[in-house]
């Protein structure tokens, strides 16, 4: 029966929704409760009636929330203020007064030990600040590449191959490859395309010539990438000599204008139509440096290389990407699949090599791109871990300080714990209490942390190499830091909270109370545990720095000072190659120039198949290959052991070699110069003499051995310019004069200039990066720890001043009770140095293995750091000890 | 006396108070209301309204008896104190001499 039915009025409140009762119970004042809810129940009783429940349930929230005002919550004032007339409950609950209280008393403690609050406070928000940083950039890395929408399907297509015995491992894949996965393979993909590497060219519209980077890539790129649109479809590359430009190209030619259908030309020669302008690719991923996407054809169409080598399995230069078909087995499946793809294709001789084809998934490119014998050995995910244990350290070691100081001052509160127990209050009051107080203060260091690390995020960024922002609309990140303030706050103040407060009040107040001895104990494994930490960065940053200065010390075989080159894609300069010459070096700013194929940090071309007299038949000589002009070897300045330099005397020198240390050695020659070295092309063999051997030169990577190279006079259409600056000449002087000379001779291109030291500087910015990131660490570690040791010794001075007092009237020197309050923390000290140094050892030594040449860990480090800790720590604990060792008797004896 | 501190739904539920006298309480006076107005009106608009007339002394309450709608609950009455009251006549005779004024014409022209 529904209950409007019912003609009299039936008592039928039990239909009023039960929860709304206990929700005005603790909202509404005690003395108002009896009258409020009543008038609810009535009334909705009436509104039953008078509509039926449904609609009665739905006005009853409205009646409800029409309470929800001051003068209904307010409680009633004390006894003796007027309107206690009312009838009530309780006057007034206690719960407020006391938080009250709590609250007053917990900011008096704070304002009256300045010293600790702000250790405490300080210490814990640094620390906080650092974890933070941290976190956000494992987010970030964590996150790179993800902006694609088929992250997980996406891969390269890559191979590892067999070279005398160590299987190498490369991304550039043969060209013909792409067309053997779509068509015996086509249903495990969605896409595949043939793509080139990311390359600079210059594009221009009329007179405005910019230098951008980008792919030649197969038109279903786009689609692939998931790039954003922002004009034209994600079809645009369909069309023949097209172009989709990134949205900073666009506005760079275009500003407010339409670029749609508008003609940009590629090195000045070839013309294409921009069919669409897609959303700049965010930082965080791989291609953020991809400022425009030609569809593959014209790469086909303008390089002959290129064309020849549509069937050749046997030339590896090219990219494939691939993204797996909605209903594919996933990644190991197809890698297992493809395996043999390109070894059914090629010849007896190449086959020895064993190549197997595999794909690399975007999820891996970024932290896990480095291969080892044919096994990926991860690669960023170890800063990943390093940094995130650092992180969780700092953490830590801010924690310890916390809950340290904490306890320790805590105890100074005995009588605070004894006056209030004795005064009445419950055991959980006093729970309640302390956990309510150090809540606060992790809360507040949780507020001053986040304006630290707002502060410090530009100033991270630019170390870090990031573009990082604070992640303030994230909920996990809010919920990350609520939940870690809490855990610190309840655990740091769970010890006074639960200790002191289960003691017998008389015992306090009448001074028989001793905190047990043991109590110290668990302090003293928390400051081992931060020296352990602090000194184990203090070695690891010493060992980074080393390996940086010992890679950058090392003979680089030429002369880097004002040498800089310029990449030239078109054959300008190289059709007038003489001309540009004298005209360069009669402005004067220039005291030297060459050509060469490569540039001079780094090597783009290696070859196979050389042969020499006595050349043992298994080895696979392969070669790094550099094309030079005659004045190469005096343009960098290289160095010879034996024999001579190219010279245009000699007519013959057009089949010279020039080699390097390495290459001797790999060849196994004993008197290389005279030499033969013969050279399997496609029409048979080309014989070149050794006319000279230089110095090892460092142009790839510091840390790895330079690779056995050769330098012959190349029949190379020219694609570096390098130039050796008059040192009598300012750099910026100089470099003018040859911009003209440029604009003179290749007015297509802009005048793109770099300095070798400068790109050769490039190659040390990652381990530069950690070596700085671990400084910053390491220094913050070492100030946490300091902090917290500080404020210790404080406390350990304060509670022996009787101590003191007394030993002093007995006739001990300063000098004694300096030593007596010091060496609790020494010992400390060298226990947490004795951890430190083995497990430091054990991995950086294990770091250092990754390089080829590598410092030596070497026993002077750790005694420095060890030292280095030690007079950290007495100078911190010193500073309070000698305060209380010269303290006058009768002050600290008179005390109480 | 000041008498701008009465506000319009005070004075409302003040005059609803007197009317309703001598069992006037939130409820009966909320229904009362929405009946006369045609609006709804919350019985804690309405116990917030008696809440500040009694702090200003133009009403007084005393506990009256519990029923089982109000589940067992007692009700709080009220009635118009004699301040109230005065306060009341004052504010109708404002009106009235107000009304009175108005130009019979433009009263015509209203209907």
């Amino acid at each position: 029966m529904k209950p409007e039915k019912s003609s009299s009025r039936k008592p039928n409140h039990q239909y009023a929704p039960k929860w709304i009762t206990w929700f005005i119970e603790w909202l509404c004042a005690p003395h108002l409760r009896e009258e409020v809810l009543g008038d609810l129940y009535e009334r909705y009783a009436l509104q039953v009636a008078q509509w039926g429940e449904a609609k009665a349930r739905r006005r009853y929230w409205r009646e409800v929330l029409a309470y929800v005002r001051p003068s209904i919550i307010r409680r009633q004032p004390a006894v003796g203020v007027p309107h206690h007339r009312r009838f009530g409950t309780y006057p007034n609950p206690t719960n407020t007064v006391m938080l009250r209280n709590y609250l007053k008393i917990a900011f008096r403690n704070l304002v009256r030990n300045k010293v600790y609050s702000f250790i405490n406070i300080g210490g814990l928000a640094v620390g906080m600040a650092i974890a933070m940083l941290i976190g956000l950039w494992i987010y970030d890395e964590l996150s790179f590449d993800k902006y694609h929408k088929n992250y997980d399907r996406i891969a390269t297509v890559m191979q590892h191959y067999n070279v005398n015995g160590e299987t190498v491992t490369q991304l550039s894949v043969p060209l013909p490859l792409a067309n053997e996965l779509r068509t015996t393979y086509g249903s495990e993909f969605k896409h595949v395309l043939l793509s080139s590497w990311t390359e600079g060219h210059t594009l221009s519209v009329g007179d405005k010539k910019l230098w951008k980077a980008g792919n030649y890539i197969e038109p279903g790129a786009p689609d692939m990438l998931s790039l954003k649109m922002l004009k034209g479809t994600r079809a645009g590359l369909k069309e023949p000599y097209s172009i989709m430009i990134s949205e900073s190209v666009a506005n760079a030619f275009f500003g407010e204008g339409d670029p749609m259908g508008k003609v940009l030309k590629i090195d000045n020669q070839i013309a294409v139509k921009v069919t669409g302008v897609y959303e700049d690719l965010p930082y965080n991923t791989q291609f953020n440096n991809l400022d425009y996407l030609v569809p593959w054809q014209v790469n086909v169409a303008i390089r002959d290389w290129v064309k020849n080598s549509q069937d050749r399995w046997s030339n590896n230069s090219f990219q494939i990407f691939v993204q797996l078909a909605d209903h594919s087995a996933g990644m190991e499946a197809v890698s297992a699949k493809i395996k043999e793809a390109k070894l059914q294709h090629i010849d007896k001789e190449e086959a020895k090599q064993k190549p197997e084809i595999f794909l690399q998934p975007m999820s891996n490119w970024h932290l896990y791109s480095e291969f080892k014998n044919g096994v990926n050995v991860g690669g960023r995910i170890q800063f990943v871990w390093l940094f995130g244990i650092i992180g969780a350290f700092v953490l830590l070691l801010a924690c310890i300080n916390f809950m340290n100081l904490s306890t320790a001052r805590s105890e100074k509160r005995a009588k605070e714990v004894g006056i209030r127990k004795a005064v009445g209050s419950i055991r959980s009051q006093l729970i309640g209490q302390f956990l309510s107080e150090s809540l606060l203060v992790v809360f507040i260091s949780f507020a001053i942390s986040l304006l630290l690390v707002q502060l410090i995020l530009p100033f991270f960024n630019d170390v870090a190499d990031k573009k990082m922002t604070m992640l303030w609309s994230t909920p996990v990140f809010w919920l990350l830091g609520i939940s870690f303030c809490f855990l610190t706050g309840l655990i740091s103040g769970s010890y006074p909270a639960f200790y002191l407060s289960s003691f017998q009040p008389v015992k306090i107040l009448k001074g028989t109370f001793r905190v047990g001895r043991f109590a110290a104990i668990p302090r003293q494994v928390l400051v081992v545990i931060q020296f352990t930490v602090s000194v184990a960065l203090i070695i690891g940053t010493i060992i980074v720095f080393r390996q940086i200065q010992f890679a950058k010390n090392r003979p680089i075989g030429y002369s880097r000072n004002g040498l800089l080159y310029v990449q030239t894609t078109t054959a300008d300069i190289h059709n007038h190659y003489d001309a540009f010459r004298d005209d360069l070096i009669k402005s004067g700013a220039v005291v030297e120039m060459a050509e060469s194929e490569s540039p001079l940090t780094g090597v783009w071309n290696n070859n196979g198949g050389f042969d020499w007299a006595g050349k043992d038949p298994n080895q696979d000589a392969n070669f790094a290959v550099i094309g030079v002009t005659h004045e190469f070897g005096k343009t960098v300045g290289w160095q010879f052991k034996e024999g001579r330099d190219f010279s245009r005397a000699f007519a013959t020198d057009s089949l010279g070699l020039v080699l390097n240390e390495a290459a001797v050695k790999f060849m196994g020659l004993k008197n290389p110069v005279g030499q033969i070295v013969r050279e399997k092309t496609q029409d048979g063999f080309l014989t070149y003499k050794v006319i000279g051997v230089i110095k090892d030169m460092v142009m790839e990577s510091p840390y790895e051995p330079v690779k056995q190279t050769l330098f012959y006079l190349g029949n190379f259409s020219g694609n570096f310019v390098n130039i050796k600056l008059n040192p009598n000449t300012s750099a910026s002087e100089a470099v003018s004069k040859i911009g003209a000379v440029f604009q003179k001779y290749n007015p297509a291109s802009p005048f793109n200039y770099k300095f070798a030291d400068q790109e050769y500087a490039k190659k040390f910015a990652a381990e530069e990066r950690i070596g700085t990131l671990a400084t910053f660490f390491a220094i913050l570690a070492i100030f946490i720890s300091c902090l917290g040791l500080f404020g210790l010794a404080s406390f350990v001075a304060e509670q022996r001043t009787k101590e003191i007092g007394v030993r002093k009237v007995l006739g001990a020197s300063v000098f004694s009770l300096w030593g007596l309050l010091s060496k609790d923390f020494v010992l400390l000290v060298f226990i947490s140095f004795g951890i430190a140094t083995p497990i430091a050892w054990y991995y950086l030594d294990n770091w250092l293995q990754k390089y080829k040449y590598h410092t030596e860990i070497s026993w002077w480090i750790f005694v420095a750091s060890g030292t280095g800790a030690l007079v950290v720590t007495l100078l911190t604990v010193s500073f309070q000890s000698v305060k209380a060792a010269l303290m006058d008797p009768v002050t600290s004896l008179r005390s109480e | 006396m000041r008498r701008s501190d009465l506000g319009e739904f005070e004075e409302v539920v003040l005059l609803a108070v007197a009317a309703l006298s001598p069992k006037a309480y939130s409820v009966v006076i909320a229904e009362e209301l929405e009946r006369e107005t045609g609006n709804s009106v919350s019985t804690g608009a309405v116990h917030a309204a008696l809440q500040r007339l009694e702090q200003k002394g133009y009403v007084s309450s005393f506990l009256g008896e519990a029923t089982a709608e109000r589940g067992g609950r007692r009700k709080r009455l009220f009635t118009v104190s004699a301040l109230g009251g005065r306060i009341l006549q004052d504010v109708r005779a404002v009106r009235n001499r107000l009304w009175e004024r108005i130009d019979s014409h433009l009263l015509l022209d209203w209907q």
